[in-house]
């Protein structure tokens, strides 16, 4: 028998990593230089959890998906243009700051906000996704004060796979140290999973998706609420680019047998 | 005035600390000593007292939960000692390892307590206030923070931090604190691991080897050799006992249905959307070296390369020494050589 689920997937939006950041401090705090004209993208592994989602979701019909996601609107709106081909959602935007300076408590307010909020959301159904740490702040908390404040204490980080079974209750696999997976049965929703890659490949474009989720993707971004994000007493003392150019060798005449014997004498060295 | 609460937890024993709790209790010291601020040890295990044995008498005070819950790690009852211990302590700055276990259920207690949690911690300084340094934008910045709200938790990376040594023998006195334990949704099955001599990720080995995507392209003689590729990785493991990384797109091949290294996962990945190890040397083959690959490198102290492409990114101020040559080559040579001297 399928289950039905209520999935909701934080995701924010990040720099593309080809990008050359350079941090810059402002009246409001630090950001990055021209932070709004450099392309973004969906975070990476939030982006694992959108496509494990829409699986998921996609396995158990009457099952609903929502991407709840908080940036500038003019920046969301460029991302969703390519991420609505990949998979059905609706989308819940949140016109707010961009970047991974502002605090992780606030952004977890506002988001368990708006997801207590959201219409006809079952919360005794409720899967809640995202990533388990986003590329700007890196924090790994977001999610889980999430789920705190919805009232959530079932909770895996680091997840890579679900099996859910009959009556509801799914078994889950959180990465731990040293290259391991711990594997854990649940008893079912409500749970918050922060996902790590997954197993899904990125799906392909699909414009037929893409042009479905368009339709509600626009009036969402043009009705998205504002939220002001509180520093919470944390301050910047200095925020800076790692100096870290090192002046390469670059060997481009060594023989093979040379080049082994460098290495055997670089890797016995203490 | 500041009071310093360290979190620790059993190692999967459950008999001792884990490395990482005690280089949270080598750091809890020494800011304990920089601030004057008194320090509580707050311990984790299904044996406290078992587990505790690596802290003797150090002078602080020590506060722990038992309990057969507590022999594995679960958000519910994890979550409910460790508020628990910090209700008991009422500290106003907390340390704890980055470990999984600790990150899992952070920043839920620091809800629950009214605190506020930063992680990734690297350094911690300052002399009248604490100053945290960690790396934003999967360590491409670098940034200095400091909170004003507490109860303030800190979360160390691992490494960062020698591990506490003990100068006594003497068992420390621990105080029991009891643990309301909400309903229990969630079993923990255990650990999934590959076999003992098919694990490729070392956390404590000197050298990590990164393979990246080149070596499932085809050569120059217009084939792929992606069984020669694994047999000359899978040795050079075998002879360093070195750590396996690889390149996202290396890991990706495999979901998309092209010729693969049949032991790489997404956990051997490093870099932007991988992990960023600690080792004391790092070597590199067959990877261009760009931007998200070389931010997984940043805690990689002495880095070489081996590379067809003389304009790799590595060789821009991101590697100490770029061999322009064949990886296939020079590691089977490599092998040979390291395995002739162990002979």
């Amino acid at each position: 028998m399928a289950n039905v689920f209520n999935i909701v997937v934080c995701a924010g939006i990040v720099p593309d990593p080809l990008q050359t950041l350079e941090p810059v401090t402002g009246p409001a705090g630090p950001g990055l230089k021209n932070e709004m004209v450099l392309p973004a993208v969906l975070d990476p592994w939030a982006a694992s959890a959108l496509y494990e989602a829409a699986h998921l979701a996609a396995q158990n019909p009457g099952s609903k998906l929502w991407l709840v996601s908080l940036g500038p609107k003019a920046k969301l709106q460029q991302v969703m243009m390519t991420v609505a081909q990949k998979v059905a959602f609706e989308l819940v935007p949140i016109d707010g700051p961009i970047g991974g300076f502002p605090d992780a408590h606030s952004t977890a307010a506002v988001l368990a906000e708006t997801i207590a909020a959201l219409p006809g959301l079952d919360k005794s159904k409720l899967l809640l996704f995202g990533g388990w740490e986003s590329a700007t702040r890196g924090a790994g908390v977001t999610l889980q004060l999430t789920g705190e404040i919805l009232g959530i204490t079932d909770q895996f980080q680091g997840v890579d796979h679900i099996f859910v079974h009959d009556d509801g209750s799914f078994d889950v696999i959180e990465r731990v140290e040293g290259g391991k997976h711990q594997a854990s049965t649940c008893a079912g929703a409500p749970a918050v999973l922060g996902w790590a890659t997954g197993n899904l490949a990125e799906p392909r474009n699909n414009p037929q998706v893409g042009m479905a989720n368009m339709r509600t993707i626009m009036p969402a971004l043009a009705k998205a609420k504002v939220a002001k994000l509180d520093a919470n007493g944390l301050s910047y003392l200095s925020v800076s680019l790692p100096k870290q150019q090192r002046t390469t060798r670059v060997a481009k005449d060594l023989t093979p047998d040379q080049i082994a014997a460098e290495l055997v004498e670089w890797i016995g060295a203490e | 005035m500041e009071s310093i609460l360290v979190l620790t937890h059993a190692d999967e024993s459950g008999a001792a600390l884990t490395r990482a709790s005690l280089e949270a209790v080598t750091a809890a010291f020494a800011l304990s000593a920089q601030l004057s601020a008194p320090l509580t040890i707050g311990v984790l295990a299904v044996d406290s007292a078992a587990a505790a044995k690596s802290l003797p008498s150090t002078g602080a005070k020590v506060l722990a939960v038992s309990g057969e819950a507590f022999a594995q790690a679960r958000y519910a009852s994890d979550a409910a000692a460790v508020e628990a211990l910090i209700r008991a302590a009422s500290p106003t700055i907390v340390l704890a390892p980055g470990s999984s276990r600790i990150t899992r259920i952070a920043a839920g207690v620091a809800h629950r307590v009214g605190g506020f949690v930063d992680t990734h911690i690297t350094a911690l300084g300052g002399t009248a206030t604490v100053e945290a340094t960690r790396w934003f934008y999967r360590q491409r910045v670098e940034a200095v923070v400091t909170r004003a709200a507490r109860p303030w938790f800190l979360l160390l990376d691992a490494g960062t931090h020698q591990p506490f040594a003990a100068e006594s023998a003497t068992a420390p006195e621990i105080q029991a604190v009891a643990v309301d334990l909400p309903a229990l949704r969630t079993v923990v099955n255990g650990f999934r691991a590959p076999a003992q001599d098919a694990q490729t990720i070392r956390p404590d080995a000197k050298l990590l080897f990164v393979a990246g995507a080149g070596w499932t392209k085809k050569q120059p003689d217009g084939q792929l050799h992606t069984d020669e590729a694994s047999k000359l990785i899978l040795g050079f493991l075998h002879s360093t006992s070195s750590s396996l990384g690889s390149s996202k797109s290396l890991v990706d091949q495999g979901g998309e249905g092209n010729s693969v290294l049949p032991f790489l996962t997404h956990l051997n990945q490093i870099g932007q959307t991988g992990a960023t190890p600690r080792h004391a040397k790092g070597l590199s083959t067959c990877c261009h070296g760009e931007e998200p690959h070389v931010v997984g490198w940043r805690f990689i102290a002495d880095r070489r390369a081996i590379s067809l492409d003389p304009n790799c990114g590595w060789t821009r101020g991101k590697a100490d020494v770029v061999y322009v040559a064949d990886a296939f080559q020079v590691i089977a040579k490599l092998n040979a050589l390291l395995e002739a001297k162990k002979a």
